[in-house]
């Protein structure tokens, strides 16, 4: 079967052996057809977050992507390529230095079942910036905090060993919360079936809780952009 | 000049990088990936801490425990600091943020502690259920708590940084070298303290081991270069149930949890509890008897499934394209951990390099001796990592604030020069994959003296073509060719002293097994220590 890969001055085509995860494939043609191609990769086994590529348009880690005929495979958008499929993250991971998504004053507190059950799937997080590639915002919002600095930030200010969730409220309203346009994209792309959306939405009530509010409402300038759900072709530099 | 220079970005690095700053030190974190990409996001299980949440456990049986796996083999000294820091270690952990998983506890003492509701699970060798655990991702959420706890203490990193040599000067740590691996420049970092926290040498067995494939024990291989001692080198852990195709690894929690092992007719035939190197053997001889073997975790139905392992169901249907809830999971044992490394003192100090300090899987501290618990390395980093950090900080207050000079640098630069310039006629990407083979056929769970040493001759003759390789592609920036033949490199310099190890012990103990020496002999209750002769300039 043959796959395509973007690399840095042209598409090119590959032929694969037989059926494997598409990581497998990467380092069959380093090894045996080019050794120049150039991708990142880790565990092999979906938890290290090395390793998301783009094939056919979809956020994908390589290690866990069955690779089909006609597979087109690309690197993660919104994030400046260093060489073919391999990406600088530094400037995605800056997202999470400004949504300061850590436990801020911890305090005494006895979590129960429940309480671990609450942010499960939330700490299940890889940093594999999927969803950071996914997100339409970055298209017209470089600065925009992202799916998965605010996911964890919904994690830490809802810990009940955080004694002051207010810290964490007020570093992710600008660029923030109400940036996002709930669209779900991020949703759909992880591979640990976390819902960002869904974690900006808690977020949003927690903010108005805290006194925030909607900026959109206050100076009734736009409507929500409507991207549709996929499909659609950014530039990957743009917001570069 | 930074006080100290910590090598390696996973738990143990990043564990040292906040002792070492909460201590009073500057901190500069040098990674080759990014501190999230790490084996220890890998580590299932647990972190072993007799709590005595869920069942009694005592320290004084966490001790015993450890002792009794480490077959003689590692100083109590060690072993008793690291199992009564664990305790602690998971309080601040806790204190930390770390989403562990909870239990109900019937104590009204909970609202002063929480640790009282964390939830431990059994592991292999263990007299109590004392694996702290969250689902089965506690190494990536520890991790991530971590790097979290980094970022609030704004620790600097340097990502994609990789380690070319230490930095010595009349024995003492002086910085490193390293290749920035997106520009291609050679870099040094001048440090009054190093930290190595750069992992094992698992890779060694590339395509049959659980790590990944840059575990190369590549700052293992950097304190041999720099004249610093290494040992236990032959002890490898082959972790029982990898998946047969892909060996990409089962938590031992599937077992802890009630899973059963069963071969090809269905039958059981070892307590599954057992320690790792006895299950593992028991697995091989099935094997070799062409037999197959599976994991049965069937019986604790789907809904427990999903609760306890969710990662394995999903790696089993990837990978394995069967579904544990319905089908036996078929596996095999692969080299998983390296007990052996780098030689460290009390204070985790690499004999014969001071100033430079060893933690987690790269450093050979005598807690797991000849075969590690399951739950004991993650407390390893943790526990250990702290004591680094304290360590580092402390001799980099008296340490010399001039810089080494640029011999090093200048050296690094012209082998990389040397490397560029070699014309390539083999593909060391084979010659990677023949090692890894070779290393699991000779080097393996069973080991036998004519084929450890036809593999050392094997070995040396790789090393010997391995001056003829080169690499294909030439580009100067984000050259992963280069690096990937430089963890090679690595690997090929560590082979001799896990194989040459292996052949000086004859007996068996723990993870190293031979036959015709099938017994322990008091002989040889001691570690094998190599170091380099010291070359003259």
């Amino acid at each position: 079967m043959k796959i395509s890969i973007q690399r840095d001055k042209s598409i090119e085509e590959f032929e694969i052996s037989k059926s494997m995860t598409l990581l497998a494939a990467l380092y069959e043609i380093k090894e045996n057809q080019d050794a120049s191609l150039t991708f990142s990769a880790g565990c092999r086994a979906s938890v290290c977050g090395t390793c998301a590529v783009r094939v056919n348009g979809r956020e994908v880690l390589s290690c866990a992507h069955k690779v089909q005929d006609g597979d087109v495979v690309e690197p993660l958008q919104y994030h400046p390529v260093l060489r073919d499929l391999k990406v600088d993250k530094n400037k995605a991971k800056e997202t999470l230095l400004k949504s300061t998504a850590w436990l801020h004053e911890s305090k005494e507190a006895s979590l129960t079942h429940s309480d671990e059950k609450l942010t499960e799937t939330q700490t299940d997080c890889i940093l594999c910036d999927s969803c950071y590639s996914a997100c339409p915002v970055y298209a017209v919002n470089p600065d925009f905090l992202g799916p998965f600095a605010l996911t964890r930030a919904y994690r830490y200010s809802s810990d009940k060993r955080e004694g002051d969730a207010k810290a964490i409220i007020d570093n992710i309203q600008s660029n923030g919360v109400w940036d996002c346009t709930l669209c779900g994209e991020c949703t759909a792309v992880c591979p640990k079936g976390i819902d960002p959306k869904m974690d900006i939405t808690m977020l949003r009530g927690t903010s108005l809780q805290f006194g925030h509010s909607d900026p959109s409402f206050a100076t009734q300038s736009f409507g929500t952009p409507d991207f549709g759900g996929g499909g659609f072709g950014f530039d990957p530099n743009s917001g570069f | 000049m930074v006080d100290v220079l910590i090598i390696g970005s996973g738990g143990a690095g990043l564990t040292a990088a906040l002792s070492a700053k909460g201590s009073g030190a500057s901190v500069l974190v040098a990674g080759k990936s990014y501190p999230t990409n790490s084996q220890t996001s890998m580590a299932q299980g647990g972190i072993n801490a007799a709590l005595g949440n869920v069942s009694e456990d005592h320290i004084s049986s966490h001790i015993a425990d450890t002792i009794k796996s480490a077959h003689g083999l590692c100083d109590e000294a060690m072993v008793r600091q690291m199992c009564a820091d664990a305790p602690k270690t998971i309080e601040w952990l806790e204190h930390l943020g770390v989403p562990f998983s909870r239990i109900t506890p019937s104590s009204t003492l909970t609202a002063q502690h929480s640790t009282l509701s964390i939830a431990q699970r059994q592991m292999g060798g263990a007299s109590a259920k004392r694996a702290c655990y969250a689902q089965d991702y506690t190494g990536l959420k520890i991790l991530h708590t971590l790097y979290d706890t980094c970022l609030k203490e704004n620790i600097d990193f340097m990502d994609e940084h990789y380690l070319l040599n230490l930095i010595t000067k009349d024995g003492v740590a002086k910085g490193a070298t390293f290749l920035d691996i997106r520009t291609g420049e050679v870099k040094q970092i001048d440090a009054k303290s190093v930290i190595l926290a750069t992992g094992g040498y698992g890779s060694l067995y590339h395509g049959f081991t659980t790590n990944a494939y840059g575990s190369t024990g590549d700052g293992v291989a950097a304190v041999l270069r720099a004249g610093g001692a290494v040992s236990d080198m032959e002890f490898i852990q082959f972790h029982p149930t990898a998946l047969k195709h892909s060996s990409i690894l089962i938590s031992e929690s599937a077992r802890g949890e009630g899973g059963y092992l069963v071969n090809s007719e269905g039958e059981r035939f070892v307590d599954e509890l057992k320690p790792r190197d006895e299950v593992a053997r028991a697995i091989f001889k099935e094997l070799q008897e062409n037999k197959e073997v599976f994991l049965d975790v069937r019986h604790l139905g789907e809904e427990k499934l999903m609760e306890l392992l969710p990662q394995e169901i999903a790696l089993c249907k990837l990978h394995e394209h069967v579904d544990p809830a319905k089908e036996l999971i078929p596996i095999k044992p692969v080299a998983h951990y390296t007990m052996g490394g780098i030689d460290v003192d009390y204070a985790l100090e690499v004999t014969g390099i001071k100033g430079c300090f060893a933690v987690g899987e790269c450093s050979n501290a005598k807690v797991h001796g000849a075969n590690r618990l399951g739950g004991n390395s993650l407390l390893e980093i943790t526990a250990f990592g702290r004591f680094a950090g304290e360590n580092a900080y402390k001799h980099s207050i008296y340490a010399s604030s001039k810089p080494a000079d640029d011999t090093q640098l200048q050296k690094d630069k012209a082998h990389l020069e040397s490397i560029y310039a070699q014309e390539s006629s083999v593909n060391f990407y084979e010659q990677r994959e023949a090692l890894g083979k070779l290393f699991y056929q000779n080097v393996g769970i069973v080991r036998h003296n004519d084929t450890l040493t036809k593999a050392l001759d094997e070995v040396i003759a790789m090393q010997v073509l391995s001056n003829k390789i080169g690499i294909e592609d030439k580009s100067p920036t984000n050259n992963t060719n280069l690096i990937d033949f430089l963890e090679f490199s690595n690997a090929l310099l560590l082979a001799p002293t896990v194989i040459s190890s292996a052949i000086a012990r004859d007996e068996s103990r723990g993870a190293h097994f031979k036959v015709g020496f099938e017994e322990e002999n008091e002989d040889f209750k001691k570690h094998i220590v190599l170091q380099w002769k010291k070359e003259t300039e």
